[in-house]
């Protein structure tokens, strides 16, 4: 596994499937066509892109200025900031996964998390300047940086919806019908974790209680 | 030994101070406090202590008071509606801490029928000498002299727009400079009822909105007669009390609100109006104009703060008295919340039971509590009053030496956020703006953060213009060249002459 570490091509390869991003953003029906089609992107580029993600998300909490952003810190939990954006993405791709499968759906589990990844690309692209922006602007020009702000959303919730049309080869409407309904799923994989873990606190403390008990008596 | 000796001493010193420390620490949460930014509660050294309670004893009254509804002060003369024994008390503040009774007003001279008070509910006096009187008890307003000679009366509007079967009943009255009055009623919720100078009713001004929902709406839409009449009416809210300021606006305070609205931000207890009627209470502090930002059951009290009554200094810092909680707010011109003291339900100075009532004299408060029959005088404290050093200091144009008293009020509670916004407000009165930024940022201060970074900007790229432009035209420029360049060198690369 780490051989091929050592090969210049592996990195050229890493490389261009990373740059690979900037045209699929801006080309989102053709670049993510060629993205699982042609294998132009990899999965080490999608983590990496999720990676400065998390990592953008993080610094904007520190180095937005304080006229946009007023940060309460005693209550800040940086693995909530984490997990706000890890685990949504986890159980969409489970959840639109699982679903897809049984819809003719052509994309693999490991070609949606790579499309879904590569399509917050806009979020870090627009967020980093954003951040800069964000501490020499006054109250009314503040405005712009809403609109920024909510351009580099909108544009990767749209580029999610490129990709699922393209992973899966569905229509336009099919994909979006999905998209709905995989948020119900992620809902429903949501109340089954719920369930499974207060069932496992449930049952450990029957054995804990069972085991205290016991050496009360004996 | 001794060496040990000194040692054993030296612990129990230091437990003897973290002992009392934290018994001064405890000593202090409770009575002053003021919100931060986020809403928390900051507690801080009192503002205003005691400098006396007043009974009918210390007044040297022949009765107790009963049922005393309000106060009212002019110059150094303070005025008490002792409502329950008929009469008002005319007092002067001789000295600091020492009230004289003047005369018991109970009757008025003058060819009317009955020229004795009935429950007298508020009092006013105009500049040109006039007493202004609520005679709840005899459905009137009367104006007399100084020397309790009948003027005028205003009685039961006689217009269409005024209900006319209802009982018109005097609750709180002001009149402005130029004479005219304004009057709250008992069952009147149209507004303050106004009354021109020579006694004419002329209309309502100033009715809070309405508020209801669109789900009450469809309810009383669907409802038969009988259950509509049992509903809640969508009915302005009647005020409670009102207060003119030195440039002519009403102040004013209505408690008869849902807990939900005022949670909400629907309806808001305390406003001021214009001539028109108009709220222009200013309301740039973070937290609203609420009293208690947090009313939830507890310690033997419910619901939100219910303002009696609101008094205004000269400078608009306005202060109002809660009933729920017995405790006092005092807000400045920009709607923030200076601090709140005072407390519910005891016996002891500065606590009340009933507050009904407040007014000033000088930076002085005085509280009137209906059901202890007792007057409460609050004086500033060194740093209330030093806080309002600062800001009259600021209203005077010394800025550095406002922004002295600030840094005192800062050394004395360091917590206290308007005292650093205090101080970048006088920096940037005095285009000190980098440093005035960082005192706003501090405290999240961000209309007046971006009011000094505007000129802080401007200022920066007036200093370095040459360098902007030398970093623009690189900019432009390398690329251009570096093309150029690269252009010749492929001309020369490829041009037919230098081909072997």
């Amino acid at each position: 596994m780490f051989a091929s570490l050592k090969k210049k091509e592996t990195y050229t390869k890493y490389f261009a499937s990373l740059k690979y991003a900037l045209y699929c953003i801006t080309h989102p029906l053709d670049g993510f066509w060629d993205l699982t089609h042609e294998k132009r992107g990899s999965i080490a580029a999608a983590n990496t892109i999720l990676f400065i993600t998390v990592a953008v998300k993080l610094c904007k909490l520190y180095f937005t200025g304080f006229m946009i952003n007023q940060v309460y810190w005693p209550e800040i939990n940086i693995f909530m900031h984490i997990a706000a954006i890890v685990f949504p993405l986890a159980l969409f791709c489970v959840g639109n996964w699982g679903l897809t499968t049984l819809f003719d759906g052509k994309g693999k589990l490991s070609q949606i998390y790579m499309a879904t990844c590569y399509a917050f690309t806009p979020y870090p692209l627009l967020q980093i300047p954003l951040i800069f922006m964000s501490n020499v602007v006054t109250a009314e020009e503040a405005q712009l940086y809403y609109t920024l702000n909510t351009v580099s959303l909108v544009w990767a919730a749209l580029l999610i919806v490129a990709a699922m049309i393209q992973v899966h080869e569905y229509s336009v409407s099919k994909t979006v019908l999905f998209l709905i309904a995989s948020l119900f799923a992620m809902l429903v994989i949501v109340f089954v974790l719920l369930l499974f873990f207060s069932m496992i606190t449930q049952g450990l403390s029957y054995f804990v209680s069972m085991y205290r008990e016991m050496s009360f008596r004996l | 030994m001794r060496k040990v000796m000194k040692r054993v001493g030296a612990l129990m010193a230091s437990v003897v101070i973290a002992l009392s420390s934290s018994i001064v620490a405890a000593a202090e949460e409770g009575y002053t406090y003021n919100y931060d930014y986020w809403g928390d509660v900051q507690y801080g050294p009192d503002a205003y202590a005691v400098s006396g309670v007043y009974t009918s004893v210390e007044l040297g009254l022949d009765k107790k008071l009963t049922l005393a509804e309000s106060l009212y002060v002019h110059e150094n003369m303070l005025y008490i509606c002792d409502t329950g024994n008929n009469r008002i008390i005319e007092m002067e503040r001789t000295e600091h801490d020492k009230f004289e009774v003047k005369r018991y007003i109970e009757s008025f001279k003058g060819n009317e029928e009955v020229n004795t008070l009935s429950g007298p509910t508020d009092i006013s006096i105009s500049e040109d000498g006039h007493m202004f009187i609520c005679d709840k008890g005899n459905e009137r307003v009367i104006k007399l002299d100084m020397d309790l000679n009948f003027v005028t009366k205003f009685t039961k509007p006689d217009d269409p727009t005024f209900d006319q079967s209802l009982s018109f009943q005097p609750h709180r009255l002001i009149t402005d400079k130029a004479g005219r009055v304004y009057c709250i009623a008992t069952n009147v919720n149209k507004g303050l009822i106004k009354f021109e100078p020579d006694g004419e009713f002329s209309g309502f001004i100033g009715a809070t909105p309405v508020s209801y929902s669109v789900v009450d709406y469809l309810k009383k839409k669907f409802a038969t007669a009988a259950q509509r009449a049992k509903m809640e009416a969508f009915v302005p809210t009647e005020y409670s009390n009102l207060y003119v300021d030195d440039s002519g606006f009403i102040y004013t305070t209505a408690f008869n609100i849902a807990a939900e609205d005022i949670r909400t931000g629907k309806i808001n207890p305390v406003r001021r109006l214009n001539l028109l009627g108009n709220d222009i209470l200013i309301r740039n502090g973070e937290n609203r104009i609420i009293g208690d930002l947090y009313f939830d059951k507890g310690g033997g009290f419910d619901g939100p703060s219910r303002f009696t009554d609101i008094t205004t200094f000269d400078n608009d810092v306005y202060t109002c008295v809660d009933k729920t909680r017995g405790r006092l707010f005092t807000y400045n011109d920009q709607g923030r919340l200076l601090w709140a003291f005072g407390g519910g339900g005891g016996n002891a100075e500065g606590y009340f039971k009933l507050p009904v009532s407040v007014e000033h004299m000088g930076y002085d408060l005085i509280v009137l509590d209906q059901q202890d029959a007792s007057i409460t005088v609050f004086t500033p404290t060194e740093f209330g009053a030093m806080v309002f050093a600062a800001m009259d200091q600021f209203t005077a144009g010394e800025y550095e030496k406002s922004a002295e008293s600030w840094q005192k009020v800062i050394d004395i509670n360091g917590n206290y956020d308007l005292a650093y916004i205090g101080i970048g407000r006088t920096l940037l009165r005095q285009e000190k703006y980098k440093e005035a930024l960082e005192y706003f940022e501090l405290k999240y201060d961000r209309s007046n953060y971006s009011r000094a970074f505007k000129e802080y900007r401007q200022e920066w790229i007036e200093d370095n213009i040459v360098l902007i432009i030398v970093v623009v035209l690189l900019v432009l420029c390398v690329p251009l060249a570096i093309g150029r360049i690269k252009k010749i060198k492929w001309q020369i690369d490829t041009a037919d002459i230098f081909r072997v």
